[in-house]
């Protein structure tokens, strides 16, 4: 894991950070304990949680940077990058293994020709792995951003990926209208494992 | 209003759904039926009685356990049994309710099985199903049954009915209830719960916490996540019977960010045990106070371990610490912390309802009562399944979960997670 110490990040602090802190100020007292949901919605508001948030939070809490770096970087959920507009995540429990998520993972990779953890040059889509989901008995399982797919093939995912990206070059020049297009909710890929 | 008065309104709409005069139907929606489709189903289904101009009512619930056959549905009409569909798609449910509802024909090519009373010409009855008769439910006993999001439904289940029970005893008389039990730590280390909660309870402190671990992070796992999904309150009745027998004042649930579904019924929950007066002040009416809150883990398997999960809450790096001492000593924030599984909890609360004799009747000399498991991988028929200690794990494969797929020869099973092990079959 790679931290985006003291580059591009650390210059202006972003309009979203002010709003974010304007929310928790509201809404947490500055306690130890309240350090990883300070963390959890920091990163929900902004994608990820750039240098500058971190110190914000260490601010905010008294607790020494070094020590909120320390723990944000403890816990995978945490990203130090910039993600894409889609977060793919595939699950890669036991039971995901045994339906095949490693191939599933596999294609997808070379079909966005981006490793786990990075973002694709379009802005769309980070991959990311995920231990388990707890929904083994519809393994393999993916996810994209808060939809839930079951018993996913490899051609089922790639068509997932088709559809948004056909969606989105639709939506090229109506900046105002690129919010989530993904409808929430979940769905089945169709077939049993591969 | 008193839970007396609170318990006899919850009955009467109770009583009121099982005789509704109008076809009812329930759908699982727990995370794995909505990964299967169960949304869309949903839909589906609103979309259909409006259309047909037919009044119904359409419930949710939680997971009834038969994963293999999501999305699952169940119609009852009026007087009639509840008969189950499975693997439905938008197309299918609108079909089957325009058969079933508006002419009369109830599809039985398409369904599973029917439950309740009343026959459906030819289905087995669900208890009867290979899959469900060898299987005892105590801690999923109302998971597929009532709406999870109904504190009503839960109360007339008999939900709380073990507290009430519990603070008419003084706290050493409900350890010694549990002890009597014989139950034992779900989560894996199997410790006597009874007994972790006298070294709580008598542990020097005024201030003591109850934990809930509701971190279930062995990929494969996921019986904590469906129950608390499918009944949210018989875990937290047990949270709240914990805490009067240790003498705790606040309690955590540590579940992991991974389960928002599971997080969001939780959140529901506790909101509706403050209005019915089971949380805060006066539990009851009576002088027990007590608070929960819930804690969202961040990703990180080893926070599971007790140690690491208490410096997780606590806000740090979730790195597990040697023991002793043990947290019933020194735990979170160095108080004498009690933490019980979410199973076990729910076994808690089964106990001080229908009593300590009743749960030793199952299970085995020296392991009482059931145990959940969630069946995954290349089986016919996966799910989450509770059977009594002491089946054989062939009994599980073949008969419960049908053998392996495709008619394929079983070499192995995984359980318990990483921490678990490969048994083959020769040991079955």
């Amino acid at each position: 894991m790679r931290l985006a110490i003291g580059r591009e990040l650390s210059v202006d602090k972003p309009p979203e950070l002010d709003a974010l802190f304007r929310e928790i100020e509201k809404e947490f007292k500055g306690e130890a304990d309240e350090l990883i949901p300070l963390l959890q919605r920091a990163q929900r508001k902004l994608g990820f949680l750039p240098e500058q948030a971190l110190l914000e939070i260490s601010r905010f809490t008294g607790l020494s940077a070094a020590g909120v770096f320390g723990t944000a970087t403890f816990y995978t959920q945490f990203r130090f990058q910039p993600v894409g507009k889609y977060i793919i995540r595939v699950c890669r429990g036991t039971a995901c293994h045994v339906k095949g998520s490693n191939r599933l993972l596999d294609t997808i990779e070379e079909y966005l020709q981006v490793p786990p953890g990075a973002m694709t040059p379009d802005g769309l889509f980070t991959i990311e792995t995920v231990a388990c989901f707890g929904s083994c008995a519809l393994a393999p399982i993916m996810v994209i951003n808060d939809s839930v797919y079951g018993s996913v093939t490899r051609s089922g995912a790639l068509k997932l990926l088709d559809d948004i990206r056909a969606r989105e070059e639709r939506f090229i020049g109506q900046a105002d209208k690129r919010e989530s297009e993904v409808e929430h909710g979940f769905h089945v890929v169709g077939g049993t494992g591969q | 209003m008193d839970f007396t008065s609170l318990a006899e309104r919850a009955n009467k709409n109770w009583e009121a759904l099982e005789n509704l005069q109008q076809p009812l139907i329930q759908i699982g929606m727990g995370t794995c039926g909505k990964a299967a489709g169960a949304d869309e189903v949903l839909a589906a289904a609103k979309a259909a009685l409006k259309a047909m101009k037919i009044p119904g009512r359409i419930m949710q619930v939680g997971c009834i356990g038969t994963c293999y056959l999501e999305p699952i549905m169940a119609i009852r009409k009026p007087g009639g049994p509840f008969v189950y569909y499975g693997n439905l798609t938008a197309k299918k449910t609108q079909e089957i309710l325009a058969s079933t509802l508006r002419d009369g024909d109830l599809k039985p090519e398409w369904a599973v099985a029917f439950t309740g009373e009343g026959a459906a010409d030819g289905l087995p009855r669900f208890e009867d199903l290979p899959m469900i008769k060898p299987q005892v439910r105590i801690a999923l006993r109302n998971c597929g049954i009532i709406d999870p999001e109904s504190i009503e439904h839960s109360i007339a289940r008999g939900g709380y009915s073990g507290l009430k029970r519990a603070l008419r005893m003084s706290p050493e008389e409900v350890v010694q209830e549990i002890k009597d039990s014989g139950l034992r730590g779900r989560g894996g280390a199997g410790f006597p719960t009874g007994t972790k909660w006298e070294f709580a309870r008598k542990a020097p402190g005024r201030t003591k916490y109850i934990i809930c671990n509701a971190d279930e992070g062995d990929p494969g796992a996921f019986m904590d996540r469906s129950l608390l999904e499918g009944d949210p309150h018989s875990v937290l009745e047990g949270m709240l019977i914990g805490a009067y027998a240790i003498g705790c004042g606040e309690g955590y649930i540590y579940i992991r960010a991974e389960y928002p579904l599971a997080i969001e019924r939780l959140e529901k929950a506790l909101a509706q045990m403050r209005e019915y007066g089971l949380l805060g002040r006066n539990i009851m009416g009576g002088r027990f106070d007590f608070e929960i809150q819930i804690k969202e883990g961040a990703g990180a398997f080893v926070c599971g371990e007790e140690t690491a999960l208490m410096a997780s809450i606590a806000g740090g790096r979730g790195m597990p610490r040697s023991r002793p001492p043990f947290p019933a000593i020194k735990g979170l924030w160095g108080n004498p912390t009690n933490i019980n599984n979410v199973e076990t909890l729910a076994n808690v609360s089964a106990i001080l309802a229908q009593g300590a004799k009743w749960f030793a009747g199952f299970g085995t000399e020296k392991s009482r009562g059931t145990k959940t498991f969630a069946l995954a991988g290349k089986v016919e028929r996966t799910g989450l399944i509770e059977v009594p200690m002491g089946i054989s794990l062939k009994e599980i494969i073949d008969e419960i979960g049908g053998g392996v797929s495709k008619g394929k020869k079983v070499k192995a099973v995984q359980t318990g997670g990483p921490s678990g092990g490969c048994i083959p079959a020769a040991l079955f």
